[in-house]
């Protein structure tokens, strides 16, 4: 879909969550569904904070480490792209507790997901980087350069373009998969709706409202992204790679 | 002791009981999503103006998160007087949601049909449904079967979701057996285990079938 269209959704979404808060019987659920978006917000700018660095530190681990690292890189990436998010995310909150340690709710939000989505992104790093021409480390080893110097002033600058999209997708993968944390009491909008929803069995408007919320904060991220890809890829002569 | 053998073998036959409804709902819901995402991808072709219809629709079910698609499925039906059981409706949720994704990969399979071959079933005078059955689908599908299989464990991993709602799968077993037992230790390691062993198995078999299709169609 092109940027226009995005912002054209987003606004349309912005107007219609406007529109319906003026509402009587809509009214009413704001205040929580807004408190609830916050936390939202929250763990995942955290939780994709930690996934960029998780996933940077895999990649770079698992291609240029030595072999216990490189091992140990790997383990982590099978283990939580092999296994469902809420399942490390049960097991860090339940599980974690009886070997002695006892994180906060919270925390345990940002960690599994910020994790998962990590070892999704090492792959997307690796693959960024394997994607740099040849000749481009060729010319960096003719040059005389050390590998740090290679990696950091030549090939991770250009790779860097070809990862934002990807990272696009897996950022609002990131963000629906907030919504798991209401099933570790985190009061998250997804646990602020199932509580008003309880209570006062007014479905329709809660989840109408909910869902055009988190679709606005995903078209957020895709319209950021985009803007960073157009900003990034100025002044390279390949656009967008892989 | 952390861990404990007599009760992790204990619990093993109810958590394969359990693994049973998990992989259902896994098979049920792709089978769902397969078709309505084809059906997607092919209206999307056949009837030209609601191109735009189905990218939006696609685009909100893509962007809002699982969980609450699962929620706002289980909980609006009754309002319009359809009771749904938490397993029906879980399902459905899923499958529409991965139709939505699915509908791109066939999407994306479509286009890189060559248009010559569009042209020719229009010059041989093969009319629409001839010239998706017969001609478009099967070169269509044989490449993206590595992506569609994709889906298929991703949507595999999401079934855990269910147990928001209740439905007795893998996880909401480990969660009763840990709730009775304050074990939580054994159940959900080897329900992490389960998910883990199928993924790494179904992803070598995505590999093996990738590369049978690819001597398929380089011939």
């Amino acid at each position: 879909m092109g940027i226009r269209t995005l912002v054209a959704m987003l606004v349309t979404a912005l107007v219609v969550i406007g529109a319906l808060a003026t509402q009587e019987s809509y009214k009413v659920f704001m205040p929580g569904l807004l408190q609830g978006a916050v936390l939202t917000i929250e763990i995942a700018i955290l939780g994709s904070l930690l996934a960029i660095v998780m996933g940077v530190l895999a990649a770079l681990a698992r291609m240029y480490g030595p072999a216990p690292l490189r091992w140990l890189a790997t383990v982590y990436v099978e283990i939580f792209r092999g296994t469902s998010a809420l399942v490390q995310l049960f097991w860090l909150f339940f599980v974690l507790p009886q070997f002695g340690v006892t994180l906060d709710a919270f925390l345990v939000a940002v960690l599994a997901l910020g994790l998962n989505v990590g070892a999704y992104g090492s792959e997307v790093v690796r693959g960024a980087i394997q994607s740099v021409a040849r000749g481009q480390w060729e010319a960096s080893t003719a040059l005389n350069m050390s590998r740090p110097q290679m990696l950091r002033r030549i090939i991770l600058p250009q790779a860097f373009v070809a990862m934002i999209p990807p990272w696009g997708n897996l950022f609002i993968e990131l963000l629906k998969s907030t919504a798991l944390v209401s099933l570790i009491t985190l009061s998250d909008l997804a646990f602020k709706a199932q509580q008003m929803n309880q209570n006062t069995f007014k479905t329709i408007p809660i989840f109408t409202l909910v869902l055009l919320m988190y679709l606005a904060m995903s078209l957020v991220v895709t319209i950021g992204m985009r803007l960073l890809e157009r900003r990034a890829s100025l002044g390279l002569a390949r656009g967008k790679a892989a | 002791m952390i861990w404990d053998w007599a009760f992790a073998f204990e619990i093993l036959p109810v958590l394969a009981r359990a693994a049973i409804v998990s992989i259902e709902a896994t098979l049920i819901g792709f089978a769902l999503a397969a078709s309505l995402g084809l059906v997607l991808a092919v209206v999307r072709i056949a009837v030209p103006w609601t191109g735009w219809t189905i990218s939006v629709l696609v685009e909100l079910i893509r962007s809002t998160p699982l969980l609450i698609q699962i929620f706002f499925l289980y909980f609006v039906f009754p309002k319009f007087g359809v009771v749904l059981d938490a397993f029906t409706a879980g399902v459905l949720a899923i499958g529409i949601h991965y139709a939505a994704y699915c509908s791109e990969v066939y999407r994306a399979g479509f286009d890189n049909i060559h248009r010559g071959q569009w042209e020719a079933s229009v010059a041989l005078n093969l009319s629409a449904w001839t010239t998706f059955r017969d001609i478009i689908i099967p070169q269509a599908i044989p490449p993206i079967v590595p992506a569609l299989g994709n889906y298929l464990v991703a949507l595999f991993k999401e079934t855990p979701l269910l147990s928001a709602i209740a439905v007795l799968e893998l996880m909401q077993t480990a969660k009763i057996i840990g709730s009775e037992t304050f074990r939580y230790t054994e159940p959900m390691t080897l329900v992490g285990l389960f998910f883990l062993a199928m993924s790494l198995v179904s992803a070598a078999l995505i590999r093996s079938l990738e590369g049978l299709l690819n001597r398929r169609t380089m011939r």
